[in-house]
């Protein structure tokens, strides 16, 4: 039963062959048994999901089901959910109960959908590995002692491992499509405004995007169609109407043109990887893609704007974080700045206060200009390198990440390595365009992913290339041992 | 040496709107602590603010009226710092681009010079929390109700000269933004809050010299107390050789003195930038024409009209125009009352010293603007004389609810104004003062001669019972006399 797809299980419940109980128990003891592996959940919120199934399957009952009506899937632990500990993958919020939904929660909510709990994530979505969690690190399906990417790293594994079939998560620099990469599934950043931000702890608020993981495109789709549409509690989504994702699946990819950005294919990517995105490509070929290099000039400058930009945001958005109202407050504080000090020494973890840290500098009186201002230009530079790109090519593609999925520990000692793991990814959010990551081949039993790059709102044309693709191979169908 | 005194002014003025400047909960006073504060005013983790559109309509009316720029483009920032009542660590508000550009505003000093006020801007912005200190046994209380309550901050080129200009400013921004309806302007409650600025300078000289900002003054009166103090600090400093910090100083009212609270050196660095969650807002000018179109009449037009339609002087126009309440209450009472200018000199005379005395606003009078007019009738068609008609208002401010014909009817206080009947009792009061009455007749300078005329006006009041009409009562008296 849980390997079944989103699309597949909405088709059982529909036929009355299962009830979202039986499948919510299922999938419930799954986690029970198999998470103790992965750590890919920080909490399973077992009593609420078979409240909701029940109410799902009367739902159903009545007549008034939607596709997600008694699906379970899972929230990255960065959505808030009203009632349920919200806790950012921080110690600053292991106490923390939101008391109200994220819009994006809300609307699976409203859909139907059965939550069977938080996953793991890098704190505060700060990191490529999961490592950074104050829960501990989440392990990767596909192998031992590795990791499975972040930060959205919980859910690409719970997906992986067969916990969930599709699992939300969040990306500001590759966070959803790295982790879908090194965990073999299918996994989407829509554009920048597609999907509300309310209620998603913000780490960088020009750059943080909700998305969608799942392991077929098809399930992507499915997602977005409840996740994507314009809410008016958040003044960056954008009021544009949201077609049905999957009412294009099938089309046929004939003529569509593709484009291989040479800065993606350059000395410095690995040639095992570089083989296995390349053979992909072939397959769009044969598909009836035609391929056309093409230029991103300024991709080598997105690292450096991305890393003044992210946590200059960064370092406002946790200011909020200050033991006063809510979340950790530090013991016995003497007076004031005892409370501040203690409270984020304490309560953050070394990532995040290494970026609130080079945030604060960055945006520091005569600093402001050279780094903020200047990381702004690049940025501009870099969204027209895309507006540029698409007034020729359909899609851009290019590997989602630079390597297969890491030993743990293999670089945490060094920050920039780290960084590194965004190097593909990066530029994306910056200039706000949708990308995906599709399972596309394999190094040493490790899956690889091929990254899908759209024009501004064009999910629809990715999650229908993502899917001709899926037709055509069965990379997306393999699933690690266990 | 003469010293020159440079006064500006940033003034921080909350909007009347419903509801807060980026989220939907109430604005209004007085409810208890965090009571009005919502998951986005409390910065709860993932929540978002959304821009209110009237507090932009406010802000557009403002510029409008001081004949500013409308900036069609303005962008809310980041201002960073902690404190524990400003909940998400930074408070958004203008910098670069606000919403209203240059504009001026003119006042009147009270010796009838007239001066213009530039404004170097005004931006939009989320008001603070507040700490409160008191009565938590040495912890801090904090209560979010205020905290994003829409703002505008003023800010004044340093085109004042004294501590009176800038009360004069003070009052006449006073009387706009009540005016305009964008601000209750009750100060007590901190609806608008004065930072001055102060520096002075040899006369004659053109350089500024090293200025101090004393923040949050919530009193016309403890404005001027410490700008009077502050100039009188700096002089002295200055006079002893002495050298200014540029630092930012409380002023405490009540014992009318003043500290620093940080000098530039331990300023914040606030690392202000484009806050992310909101996008630049954009106006049109359709925006601005639907703002203009709801515009009330401005104070220098009210002003204008006061003098033409009522014929009252620059003075009593100048007073009764500025403050929306206080104009409202005289236009309704010279209706009703017929005669404008009693009604004028009954409002800022006897009414504002009643109110003044129980520190009442005109809006909470115990006599309505009708009320009023009614007794304005009275005394203008003779009924009531100057003493009757003080009697009348004491009653109607005591609350007496019998219609003021009634009351004058009941306290016997109509005036007696037949001649016939004046004139009789003229001829008996006088039957027994004709040692006086040769007395005048024989005096020859004028001014004594009124002098004595007066000494019969007691005696026939007396024999009136206080109600004959004094007019009358003269002018048959003085007939007589000359006989």
């Amino acid at each position: 039963m849980h390997d079944k797809t989103v699309a597949e299980l909405a088709r059982d419940l529909e036929q009355g062959t299962v009830s979202s109980v039986e499948l919510t128990q299922h999938f419930l003891d799954r986690i029970r048994h198999e998470d103790t592996r992965y750590n890919s959940f920080i909490t399973v919120t077992e009593d609420e999901a078979l409240r909701d199934a029940k109410a799902a399957d009367e739902r159903r009952a009545r007549g008034e089901a939607t596709p997600w009506t008694g699906i379970p899937f899972a929230h990255k632990d960065i959505f808030c959910t009203d009632g349920v500990r919200t806790t950012c993958g921080s110690r600053m919020l292991d106490n923390f109960v939101p008391p109200y939904d994220a819009t994006v929660t809300t609307r699976f909510r409203q859909a139907g959908a059965v939550c069977l709990g938080k996953t793991n994530m890098d704190e505060f979505a700060m990191g490529s590995s999961t490592e950074s969690s104050y829960y501990g690190a989440t392990l990767n399906p596909w192998g031992d002692n590795l990791v499975p990417g972040g930060s959205s790293g919980g859910s690409a594994a719970a997906v992986a491992a067969r916990l969930v079939p599709a699992a939300t998560g969040t990306d500001t620099g590759g966070s959803i499509r790295q982790p879908a990469a090194l965990c073999g599934i299918t996994g989407l950043k829509p554009t920048y405004g597609r999907v509300s931000r309310y209620g998603m702890i913000a780490f960088a608020s020009s750059l943080d995007q909700g998305g969608t993981m799942a392991r077929t495109a098809e399930d992507n789709a499915l997602m977005l169609n409840v996740m994507a549409g314009f809410d008016p509690k958040d003044s960056t989504c954008i009021d544009r109407p949201v077609p049905d994702y999957t009412a294009t699946l099938n089309q046929p990819l004939k003529g569509l043109k593709v484009g291989l950005p040479r800065e993606y294919f350059s000395d410095q990517l690995d040639g095992r990887m570089a083989g296995q995105v390349r053979a992909a490509i072939a397959e769009y070929e044969k598909l009836g893609a035609t391929v056309q290099d093409i230029s991103l000039p300024n991709t080598h400058l997105a690292i450096a704007a991305y890393y003044i930009i992210a946590p200059a945001e960064a370092s406002a958005n946790l200011s909020r974080f200050d033991g006063v109202r809510y979340g950790y407050r530090c013991e016995n504080p003497k007076d004031l700045m005892d409370l501040y000090t203690r409270t984020r020494a304490e309560g953050f973890g070394e990532e995040v206060k290494r970026r609130i840290l080079v945030g604060t500098y960055a945006l520091s009186a005569g600093y402001y200009d050279a780094y903020y201002l200047k990381a702004q230009k690049v940025r501009r530079l870099i969204q027209q390198d895309f507006i540029e790109a698409f007034k020729s090519v359909d899609i851009i593609m290019g590997p989602a990440a630079p390597t297969p999925a890491f030993g743990i520990g293999s670089k945490t000692d060094d920050p920039v390595k780290m960084y590194l793991e965004d190097i593909y990814t990066i530029a994306i959010n910056l200039a706000g365009v949708p990308a995906m990551s599709v399972p596309a081949g394999q190094i040493d039993g490790l899956p690889v992913g091929l990254q899908l790059i759209g024009n501004y709102f064009d999910e629809a044309r990715l999650l229908n290339a993502a899917h001709q693709f899926q037709q055509a191979t069965d990379w997306h169908t393999l699933t690690p041992k266990g | 040496m003469q010293w020159e005194v440079v006064i500006g002014l940033e003034i921080h003025v909350q909007l009347a709107t419903q509801t807060k400047i980026f989220s939907g909960t109430s604005t209004a006073y007085g409810a208890a602590p965090n009571t009005q504060a919502s998951a986005v005013d409390l910065a709860m983790p993932g929540t978002l603010p959304v821009a209110n559109e009237q507090a932009f309509r406010y802000a557009t009316m403002f510029g409008l009226a001081i004949d500013a720029d409308i900036n069609r483009r303005s962008v809310f920032e980041r201002k960073n710092y902690f404190y524990p009542d400003l909940p998400k660590g930074y408070q958004t508000t203008q910098l670069a681009q606000p919403i209203v550009g240059p504009g001026h505003v003119d006042i009147r000093l009270e010796n009838g010079v007239e001066k213009r006020v530039r404004i170097h801007h005004a931006h939009l912005e989320e008001d603070a929390g507040k700490s409160l200190h008191e009565d938590y046994h040495g912890m801090t209380g904090i209560d979010l109700n205020r905290a994003g309550t829409p703002l505008i901050e003023i800010v004044t080129e340093p085109d004042m000269r004294s501590a009176e200009e800038a009360v004069a400013f003070a009052r006449k921004l006073h009387g706009l933004v009540t005016s305009l309806g964008i601000c209750d302007g009750d100060m007590s409650q901190g609806s608008m809050r004065f930072d001055v600025n102060v520096s002075v300078r040899p006369a004659g000289t053109d350089q500024l010299g090293t200025r101090t900002e004393t923040k949050n003054l919530n009193s016309f009166r403890f404005m001027e107390a410490a700008i009077h103090h502050e100039v009188e600090r700096q002089i002295d400093i200055l006079e002893d050789g002495g050298e200014i910090v540029q630092e930012t100083r409380l002023y405490n009212g009540d014992r009318n003195e003043s500290r620093s609270m940080r000098t530039k050196e331990e300023a914040n660095d606030y690392r202000y930038f484009p806050c992310p969650d909101l996008l630049p807002v954009e106006i049109d000018d359709a925006f601005i024409d639907s703002v203009r179109a709801v515009m009330p009449e401005l104070p220098d037009t009210k002003e204008a009209r006061f003098k033409a339609d009522y014929g009252l002087s620059d003075y009593d126009a100048g007073l009764l125009s500025n403050n929306a309440a206080t104009a409202e209450y005289f236009e309704a009472t010279a209706k009703t009352g017929g005669d404008a200018k009693l009604a004028a000199n009954w409002i800022l005379g006897e009414l504002s010293a009643r109110l003044n005395a129980a520190d009442l606003t005109i809006r909470q009078s115990p006599v309505p603007a009708e009320r009023l007019g009614a007794l304005v009738q009275r005394i203008a068609d003779n009924t009531l004389s100057s003493s009757g008609a003080k009697k009348v208002f004491e009653l109607l401010w005591n609350g007496d609810e019998t219609a003021v014909d009634g009351i004058i009817e009941r306290e016997g206080l109509k005036q007696v104004s037949d001649t016939g009947e004046l004139e009789k009792l003229v001829d008996s009061v006088l039957a027994d003062m004709g040692e006086q009455i040769a007395q005048y007749r024989a005096e020859e300078d004028p001014k004594k001669r009124k002098k004595l005329m007066g000494g019969f006006m007691g005696p026939l009041m007396k024999a009136s019972k206080g109600q004959g009409n004094p007019k009358l009562l003269n002018e048959i008296l003085q007939k007589k006399l000359e006989g």
